[in-house]
């Protein structure tokens, strides 16, 4: 690490002291970045600011906010009415939570491309996967909190699920409802968790942000820096990369934050959670609508189902195979097992890629509408898919596919090209 | 236990199922109106806010509540002070308890909630052959398709097709899921003296309380539209400048 002398003496006895200066010298001055990212290297930054903004705008919501079954509901109402600016506050932390879903999964499908989880950045992976846990319960335990419809609904059916779990289900479904209902305890600890679970999440971005800088970030390319020449220094190269990236960001959040506020929610949360009055339609918020779909995929008579009929009731296979749909992403490093990183040098994986992505679309649609038709059938063979890809075809594809000749460096496509992109990372290939 | 969790699966399953063909039996897609509130730059049309409320007021107010406006709120949609001083003063709000301890009752004021015409949800069925008249506070934003849809159910009953039999103290509605509603058709000609003098057609009063009933639902909108476009206009030029920078910078790595 440099030891870098401060011109400021304040400075320099403070960071002679606490070395906070060199950290940040260190870490994002110097920290050495390689030259050839691209934009989809911005959702990593852009997901901690959402963060950021999601927790400011809680806090302040937290403020205005009554935990309770007969207040809730009014107590939102008045935030949107009443409280000074509150209806801004509370659709930017509502259409917040949207937005962090989009940045992260996109930040996820930029990391399966690009095969960003390859050593020496499977703990790097990993801890991201436990970012996305975090972020998935806090998500719920949240949308619970309006009390609407879709609030009790929602948190009864996800709730009952852990019931399937033998033996100790009953049990854990009581504790987590605090009772034999979703009922006030159960709105007042899904406050209280939904506060703590954010500053959670913060702690492990902060590990999932050591984790990166013990390595830097992987590029477009796929192979590691090879000197000076490949790298530049963080600031302000993707200082200002990053805030014009934000910039766009912003716009496209708050055309939606002020002209349709609404668009991912579900008209049934405006109406006051009723227990005797289930809705027509239960449906999660968007972000779940693929785990839903493979939940909803084990019916006894699934084909699915079948090879663990003898083991459990189609109701446990579905919950498994639901967490199994993220927890898969932990062992992702190890399930690939080609040597090559980005999919620009793998023909065939480029290819599954996409019909991945299709596949995760078609489960998003099929968890949107009623089981029934042709979404039966298509929500067995895309959830049958879903694992195919990650269990049969990365595995295989390590195996059988031969690779487009890798460059030697960053520097060598990117300069030798005269502007960076596919077309000049091609080039250097055809000599080597 | 399998047997419960078969109970609860298929109840979630059924619970979906039914749901959808509720939805399908209400088949028709309630067309696009235009709304003055509508767009980037929409605004509500305050003569129809202001009729909208009468049309409340004459004919919705008797059966459905609007708990979460206060009158205070009417000032907003252009009556005076003295308009809203007396629009409150027609209803009673029990208050209290006084300095002997008792409940009394007194005119209602505008910092008061509009004032329900049941005491409760019981009363509310008792006096509607069972049915529970929903709360309109935020009925345009809890019903899929918004004021069209409202607006279309509004004007939305007929008579029945052939072989379909309505129960008793039901009406038809080609808007409705399941098209059996419990609330006959509300609006009749002439059914209130507009104070403007415009001429109280179905379509007009069912276009006026739906843009009173949007404006119940949001009363933020004007100023969420207003600040919309500067903070819009703001990040544009914002965003065009760090671009600039960006350039910029990057020019010395050449790529």
């Amino acid at each position: 690490m440099s030891t870098k002398e401060f011109k400021n003496p304040i400075v320099r006895w403070i960071d002679y002291r606490l070395p906070v200066f060199s950290f940040m010298e260190h870490e994002l001055n110097e920290y050495p970045t390689p030259k050839n990212l691209n934009y989809w290297w911005n959702f990593g930054s852009l997901a901690g600011i959402v963060l950021v903004m999601l927790i400011t705008t809680g806090i302040v919501l937290a403020m205005h906010y009554t935990p309770h079954v007969d207040y809730a509901f009014d107590s939102v109402e008045r935030i949107m009415r009443d409280v000074n600016y509150g209806w801004l506050i509370r659709y930017v932390h509502m259409n917040g939570g949207s937005a962090f879903f989009i940045v992260v999964y996109i930040h996820i499908f930029r990391g399966l491309y690009y095969g960003s989880y390859k050593s020496p950045r499977e703990i790097l992976w990993m801890l991201g996967v436990a970012v996305l846990l975090c972020m998935m319960a806090t998500a719920f335990l949240g949308y619970v909190l309006p009390w609407g419809q879709m609030s009790l609904w929602g948190a009864t059916v996800i709730t009952n699920l852990f019931s399937a779990i033998p033996l100790i289900g009953d049990w854990i479904v009581t504790l987590l409802w605090g009772g034999f209902a979703v009922d006030n305890p159960t709105l007042n600890r899904f406050f209280s968790l939904h506060y703590l679970m954010p500053f959670v999440l913060v702690g492990v971005v902060v590990v999932h942000i050591v984790a990166l800088h013990q390595h830097g970030s992987s590029n477009p390319i796929g192979i590691d820096t090879k000197g000076p020449q490949d790298s530049i220094p963080f600031h302000p190269y993707y200082t200002i990369k990053d805030l014009f990236g934000l910039g766009v960001f912003l716009i496209l959040f708050f055309g939606f934050v002020f002209f349709a506020p609404n668009f991912f929610g579900e008209p049934d949360n405006y109406i006051e959670a009723n227990s005797l009055v289930t809705p027509p339609h239960i449906v999660p918020e968007w972000y779940f609508l693929p785990f839903y779909a493979i939940l909803r995929a084990f019916t006894a008579d699934a084909f699915i189902y079948w090879p663990v009929a003898w083991l459990m009731t189609p109701k446990l296979a579905g919950v498994l195979a639901m967490f199994a749909g993220t927890l898969v992403l932990f062992v992702v490093p190890w399930l690939d097992t080609s040597p090559v990183r980005s999919a620009r040098y793998r023909p065939l994986y480029k290819q599954f890629f996409w019909l991945f992505v299709i596949d995760c679309l078609v489960l998003g649609w099929v968890g949107a509408n009623p089981p029934e038709g042709a979404f039966v059938l298509i929500g067995q063979l895309s959830t049958a898919y879903y694992f195919i890809h990650f269990l049969v075809i990365l595995p295989l594809l390590g195996k059988f596919e031969t690779p487009r000749p890798v460059p030697t460096s960053i520097s060598e496509p990117v300069l030798g090209g005269g502007a960076a992109g596919a077309g000049a990372a091609t080039k250097p290939m055809e000599g080597a | 236990m399998r047997k419960l969790i078969i109970a609860i699966v298929s109840a979630a399953t059924l619970a979906v199922f039914t749901g959808s063909t509720m939805v399908a039996a209400a088949a028709i897609k309630p067309p696009s109106q235009d709304w003055s509130f509508s767009g980037m730059f929409g605004t509500f049309d305050r003569g129809a806010l202001q009729r909208g409320y009468q049309v409340y007021a004459g004919v919705c107010a008797g059966c459905h509540s609007v708990r979460l406006l206060a009158y205070r709120n009417l000032l907003d949609i252009g009556f005076t002070e003295e308009q809203v001083k007396k629009i409150a003063a027609e209803f009673e709000v029990s208050d209290g308890p006084n300095d002997e301890g008792e409940m009394f009752d007194r005119p209602a004021r505008p910092s008061d909630r509009f004032v329900k015409p049941f005491p409760n949800e019981q009363a509310a069925r008792a006096g509607n052959n069972g049915a529970m008249p929903p709360d309109l506070s935020l009925i345009v934003k809890a019903r899929k398709g918004g004021a069209n849809y409202l607006h279309a159910l509004l004007t939305g009953y007929k008579d029945p097709p052939d072989g379909v039999k309505v129960p008793d103290g039901m009406a038809y509605n080609i808007y409705f899921p399941g098209n059996q509603i419990a609330m006959p058709a509300p609006l009749s000609e002439d059914a209130v003296e507009y104070a403007d003098k415009t001429k109280a057609t179905i379509d007009q009063m069912s276009r006026d309380v739906t843009t009173f009933l949007a404006w119940a639902a949001e009363p933020e909108l004007e100023e969420r539209k207003r600040l919309g476009i500067k903070v819009l206009l703001f990040l544009i030029v914002l965003t065009g400048m760090l671009y600039a920078v960006k350039r910029r910078i990057w020019a010395k790595i050449g790529h």
